[in-house]
């Protein structure tokens, strides 16, 4: 540290006494170093088994880790297990890392994964539980302290992908526990990062390093010995406070400030494409689905969607490049899949469709509608970036075609419901996937409540070789042979132009230019992930 | 008094009971929080064993009959996200929005009444015009373009004060607040004074309508030809005149400054209980919304009481309970 | 030393003698103007998303469309005119504004004048009502309110009377209190005249000045409550933007230099409310029976 402050002073010598005076003020930052970080969403709680939310899980990975985790680009790496592998088609073994501390010195053992594994299913009054990632395991064998096997029904491919989301907590200091304790710190006790010190409910929390951390990169461990999570969920307030100088960084920049903050000499911008991609979904199961109408409020004699020549014209229509610029102000790239490239199961070969006016009228008029139709369009206008704005975007699109497009916002507490309902036939919905054949299967499988298929299928597309082909991959433990399955299912899928894929959105973070950060895919701000340039 | 004050209570209490299931009925209406909140991966099965497991696949009576019988035992529920009672979510945050409100308020009457004074006994002097024409555009500003200028200007532009946040707290009377120290003191301005500019204006408005009426009243003209002081007329007389509408409109106003809060808690990062119901709202937090409604309702009410029985020290001929004789 | 005129011819009269308020109608008369006939003037419809492109968002005063039509005011983030934008905006919150406060004065003042009137049970009953209004934050009522029916102006309109009513109904009551007490309602009361007549003729006149203040007051808190709620996410629908939604719109944009989405519609908004003040404010001098000399 001397060395480099050195280094640092050597070369602003030159430049004279101000650059002393940085260099000092530098040099007191860094024996109190302390980072703040604006979240861009509530934390309800502390517990990690109780909300399967982001901004939860967010937080809690600061304090914990999982047995696997996921790189920036959201493939799946070694965390506190330190390799696996496929015992016989439904037997997973993991090896277990050595060495490993809880933050209150107690030794990691396999005891430990045990207990976090059977925890979900005890917090029972939870609208968003963890149980499903838990659910397809059957037994589960101590083979010894550091090696543990995990038996599921069936073939199981998921398997360590779900692990992903089960945080690994302190058998004994959660044994038992509340929310309540673990908000107050008692039963917060983890492996990761960071020591919990202080919970102010939608104010902040404030984090203490831990000095005996198995993840240092390089031996190195986060420079921050303190960090303060502020929770600022107004956009405005965000960057306010970036700006002001009263947090270091922030996540989920708007868009209206890229442009700003790119042009502006004291900040730096990480930008990586995110997992979610923003599609919209076409009723195609009704004969006469709701909002849908000839021009003069007449209804149709068939519906529409059913015919691919309709679909294909109505993804023609759409500038997607416009809205990539315009509406996401470049916070965004074209889509051509459900997921996007750096995640499993993304087809290269599938490009976004070409904006193709002339020849979406054409189609129309193929299909018997020379003159359009009229529809509404559905959308939330809290849940995505944007979201509002792109709807709007979309109708003028459609309109310049000849379908005569009338667009409903509603907060994201109606429209899940009333989505889920079948009371929308063409509506907007935005998906982050961990990979291409889980997104095919919530969105475009068969609906099938016992498999739980096609739970986000809302136009109920059907295409019964692609179900096949999901079904095979889930039972084939190889990731190279089930990632092949999963790009072959999607391509047959998405031919049909089943969604109309709009784009992939790009999770953004701002912070003072002395700072850097490696930007996820999965949008997760992990403080020890900040560094000192 | 005791026999009015205890029947205001009771029917108090059959309008908590009322607006519950209003609220019960109306969130029921809504939707539930488990469509919201579920991983999305979830499967059919999986999202209807969340419902059942919150009680949510009840009918809407039973559902309220549950809640009724827990109530009476003091306990509202839990907290569908957060997992702990919602009293007491609602409690803990309820010292912020109440500093908040009350600096507010404060400023609001400190400088209103002083203000609407001046530009009611000089109606036609610059000051007065200026006074009204400043009061105009106090409430013509809509509260979050305002807290956005407010940011821009003092946070952001010239850097005197926090964009947001609430400062440190102290206790002060088993409460934690913020305004004893610097920092905390130099958090609250912006939200306050933005939170103030709309009643601030209602305030000098009103004190200057009343002040121009009195001084028009013949006990003031009487006032004035006995020959007392210009201070002393004013200082009493008229002052005591506008009181009544200026005690009413504070009083029904705080119920609305700590709603409106809402808004100027969420641009200002204020962790207050505005910012924790539009949460819960958007996630259809039933049992916080509820407790959030008991709690400003109860709040509402014991004002609503103070009013009534200030009105009756200000005008002794309004008697309380004569709306019962 | 008047001549004989008629109330109105006095009223008038008396009105005229501030020239603040004759230049605050003058400028209320234009904004209604521009809003009756926002189609007529209005470079284009700003409701037809079929007119929009999205390829002339966000551009400065003063710049071209693609289709070579000049945004005098820029435009915001679908293409559209702003100036058209505000010309629509103002029907909308003038609607909304005016409507919702006009039957929300006529609801609560006839609750009001009941309650003190009739006192007793009446009275009871209304206050209760009332307190069970109040006790709703009025942000909240709305929210509900349009979370169970959705979006629409109309439903807007619906939403902001509900939040209303019981103000004015307290306010009255409260008023009526005090002057029931005076001698004159004490005489009429003696005389043995109809209550109808004694609440219309003596309590109406006496309890109107407060009305009004509060009134003015209110019409600008609507506009700026639909506003808050459009910015909320409810209110009016996003296609159709009222100057709160267009506010809201560029809000975002404020802190990153595109001021004019939000700006200019807030000044729109702004004289909107100064305007219907200034006016108000000279009416309720020129109405107060007891300012009359």
């Amino acid at each position: 540290m001397i060395v480099c402050m050195f280094e640092r002073w050597a070369k602003s010598a030159v430049t004279g006494f101000v650059c002393i005076v940085l260099s000092l003020a530098g040099c007191v930052a860094a024996t109190a170093a302390e980072l703040r970080i604006g979240l861009g969403a509530d934390v309800t709680s502390l517990d990690p088994h109780f909300l399967n939310v982001a901004p939860n899980n967010n937080a809690a990975w600061q304090v914990y880790d999982a047995l696997t985790h996921v790189d920036a680009n959201a493939r799946l790496i070694p965390g506190l297990a330190v390799s696996w592998r496929a015992v016989d088609s439904t037997t997973w073994e993991f090896k277990l890392r050595k060495d490993v501390k809880f933050h209150d010195g107690s030794a990691f053992s396999a005891e430990d994964v045990i207990f976090s594994l059977e925890r979900p299913a005890t917090l029972s009054a939870s609208p968003g539980p963890f149980t499903g990632f838990v659910k397809p395991i059957v037994a589960k064998k101590i083979i010894d302290p550091w090696t543990l096997q995990l038996k599921t029904a069936a073939p199981y491919a998921m398997l360590p992908y779900d692990l992903n989301s089960i945080f690994i907590v302190s058998k004994k200091a959660a044994s038992g526990a509340s929310t309540e304790d673990f908000n107050s710190g008692k039963a917060a006790i983890g492996t990761g990062p960071y020591k919990l010190s202080r919970f102010a409910r939608g104010d902040r929390i404030e984090l203490a390093r831990n000095d005996s951390y198995w993840g240092a990169q390089n031996g190195k461990l986060a420079p921050w010995d303190k960090v303060t999570l502020r929770i600022l969920p107004a956009d405005t307030a965000r960057i306010a406070a970036l700006l002001a100088g009263d947090v270091d960084a922030i996540e989920n920049i708007p868009t209206a400030d890229l442009t700003r903050l790119k042009a502006n000499a004291k900040f730096r911008l990480e930008q990586k494409v995110s997992w979610r991609t923003l599609f919209l979904h076409l009723d195609q199961y009704r004969d006469h689905p709701p909002h849908l109408s000839d021009k003069s409020g007449k209804p149709l004699a068939k519906n529409p969607f059913k015919d691919v020549r309709v679909r294909m014209a109505m993804s023609k229509a759409i500038n997607r490049r416009a809205i990539v610029e315009r509406v996401m102000e470049g916070n965004a790239i074209e889509a051509g899949n459900l997921v996007s490239p750096p995640v499993f199961g993304h087809v290269a070969a599938l490009k976004p469709e070409t904006y193709d006016p002339k020849a979406a009228k054409d189609l129309l008029a193929e299909a018997g509608y020379p003159d359009g139709f009229a529809l509404t369009l559905y959308a939330p206008n809290n849940r995505y970036v944007n979201d509002e704005q792109l709807a709007q975007t979309v109708a003028q699109m459609l309109a310049r075609v000849g379908i005569l497009t009338r667009v409903e916002t509603l907060p994201a507490s109606v429209y899940f419901g009333k989505a889920r309902a079948g009371e929308f036939s063409f509506a907007l919905l935005g998906w982050g996937s961990f990979s291409g054949d889980l997104a095919l299967r919530a969105l475009l499988a068969t609906p099938n409540a016992a498999k739980g298929y096609g739970a986000w299928n809302w136009g109920h597309y059907s295409n019964p070789k692609a179900d096949g082909l999901l079904e095979q991959g889930f039972a084939t433990l190889d990731e190279k042979k089930r990632e092949a399955l999963a790009r072959e299912a999607a391509t047959l899928a998405l031919k049909d132009v089943p969604v109309i894929l709009l784009h992939h959105q790009l999770a953004s973070w701002a912070m003072r230019k002395e700072i850097a950060y490696e930007a996820r895919t999965d949008e997760y701000t992990f403080a020890r992930d900040f560094r000192r340039r | 008094m005791p026999a009015f004050v205890i029947r205001r209570l009771l029917q108090s209490v059959l309008v908590l009971g009322v607006m519950s299931l209003l609220v019960f009925a109306g969130v029921y209406a809504i939707g539930n929080p488990v469509d919201i909140l579920i991983d999305p991966q979830a499967g059919q099965a999986d999202i209807a064993r969340a419902i059942s497991a919150l009680g949510l696949d009840r009918p809407l009576v039973e559902q309220y009959l549950i809640f009724l019988r827990q109530a009476l035992a003091g306990d509202l529920g839990n907290s569908f996200v957060y997992n702990v009672p919602a009293i007491q979510l609602i409690l803990e945050r309820m010292p912020a929005t109440l500093e908040l409100a009350l600096a507010a308020t404060t400023l609001a009457v400190l400088l209103g009444i002083p203000l609407g004074l001046w530009a009611g006994l000089a109606p036609d002097s610059w000051q007065g015009k200026l006074i009204m024409s400043g009061s105009i555009l106090g409430f013509s500003l809509p509260t979050f373009w305002v807290g956005l200028l407010l940011i821009m200007l003092f946070a952001v532009e010239l850097g005197w004060l926090p964009a947001s946040g609430r400062g440190p707290t102290t206790e002060f009377l088993g409460v934690q607040v913020s305004f004893l120290s610097w920092d905390g003191m130099r958090h609250l301005i912006l939200p306050a004074i933005n939170l103030a500019l709309f009643k601030l204006s209602l305030i000098i408005r009103l004190t200057r309508a009343g002040t121009r009426e009195a001084l028009l009243q013949d006990y003031v003209k009487f006032a004035r030809a006995k020959g007392l002081s210009n201070a002393r007329v004013v200082g009493v007389h008229v002052l005591k005149n506008i009181m009544i509408p200026v005690v009413t409109v504070i009083g029904l106003e705080f119920g609305s400054v700590i709603a409106f809060a809402i808004v100027t808690e969420s641009i200002f990062g204020w962790p207050g209980m505005g910012k924790l119901i539009i949460d819960s709202i958007n996630v259809l937090d039933r049992p916080v919304i509820v407790a959030y409604l008991l709690v400003i309702v109860f709040l509402v009410i014991l004002i609503n009481l103070a009013v009534d029985i200030v009105y009756s020290l200000l005008d002794p001929r309004v008697r309380i309970g004569e709306a019962q004789a | 030393m008047r001549r004989e005129q008629t109330p109105l011819q006095r009223i008038a009269a008396d009105f005229g003698e501030s020239r603040l308020a004759l230049s605050g109608l003058a400028l209320l008369a234009l904004i209604v103007l521009a809003a009756l006939f926002a189609p007529l003037i209005s470079p284009q419809n700003p409701y037809d998303l079929a007119q929009l492109d999205v390829l002339d968002s966000r551009l400065p005063p003063g710049s071209r469309s693609g289709a070579g039509l000049t945004f005098w005011l820029g435009s915001d983030g679908q293409g559209r005119d702003i100036l058209s934008g505000i010309f629509y905006g103002l029907r909308i919150s003038l609607m909304v504004g005016v409507a919702s406060t006009a039957c929300a004065v006529i609801v609560g003042l006839s609750m009001g004048l009941c309650a003190a009137y009739f006192g007793g049970r009446t009275d009871s009953l209304i206050m209760r009502i009332v307190d069970i209004q109040l006790s709703f934050p009025s942000i909240l009522i709305a929210l509900i309110l349009l979370a169970l029916l959705g979006q629409g102006v109309g439903k807007t309109i619906f939403a902001l009377i509900m939040v209303q009513w019981a103000y004015y109904a307290r306010t009255v009551r409260g008023t009526a209190l005090i002057e029931r007490g005076k001698e004159y309602i004490e005489a009429a009361t003696c005389l043995a005249l109809p209550p109808a007549r004694i609440v219309f003729r003596h309590l109406l006149p006496n309890c109107l000045p407060p009305l009004i203040v509060i009134a003015t007051v209110q019409v600008a808190a609507a506009i700026a409550l639909e506003a808050t709620l459009s910015y909320l996410g409810i209110g009016v629908p996003i296609t159709e933007p009222s100057l709160g939604l267009l506010i809201k719109n560029g809000f975002d944009y404020m802190l990153s230099g595109k001021y004019w989405i939000s700006f200019f519609p807030g000044i729109a908004l702004v004289l909107t409310i100064v305007s219907i003040n200034l006016v108000a404010d000279r009416l309720r001098d020129v109405l107060n029976p007891r300012l009359q000399q």
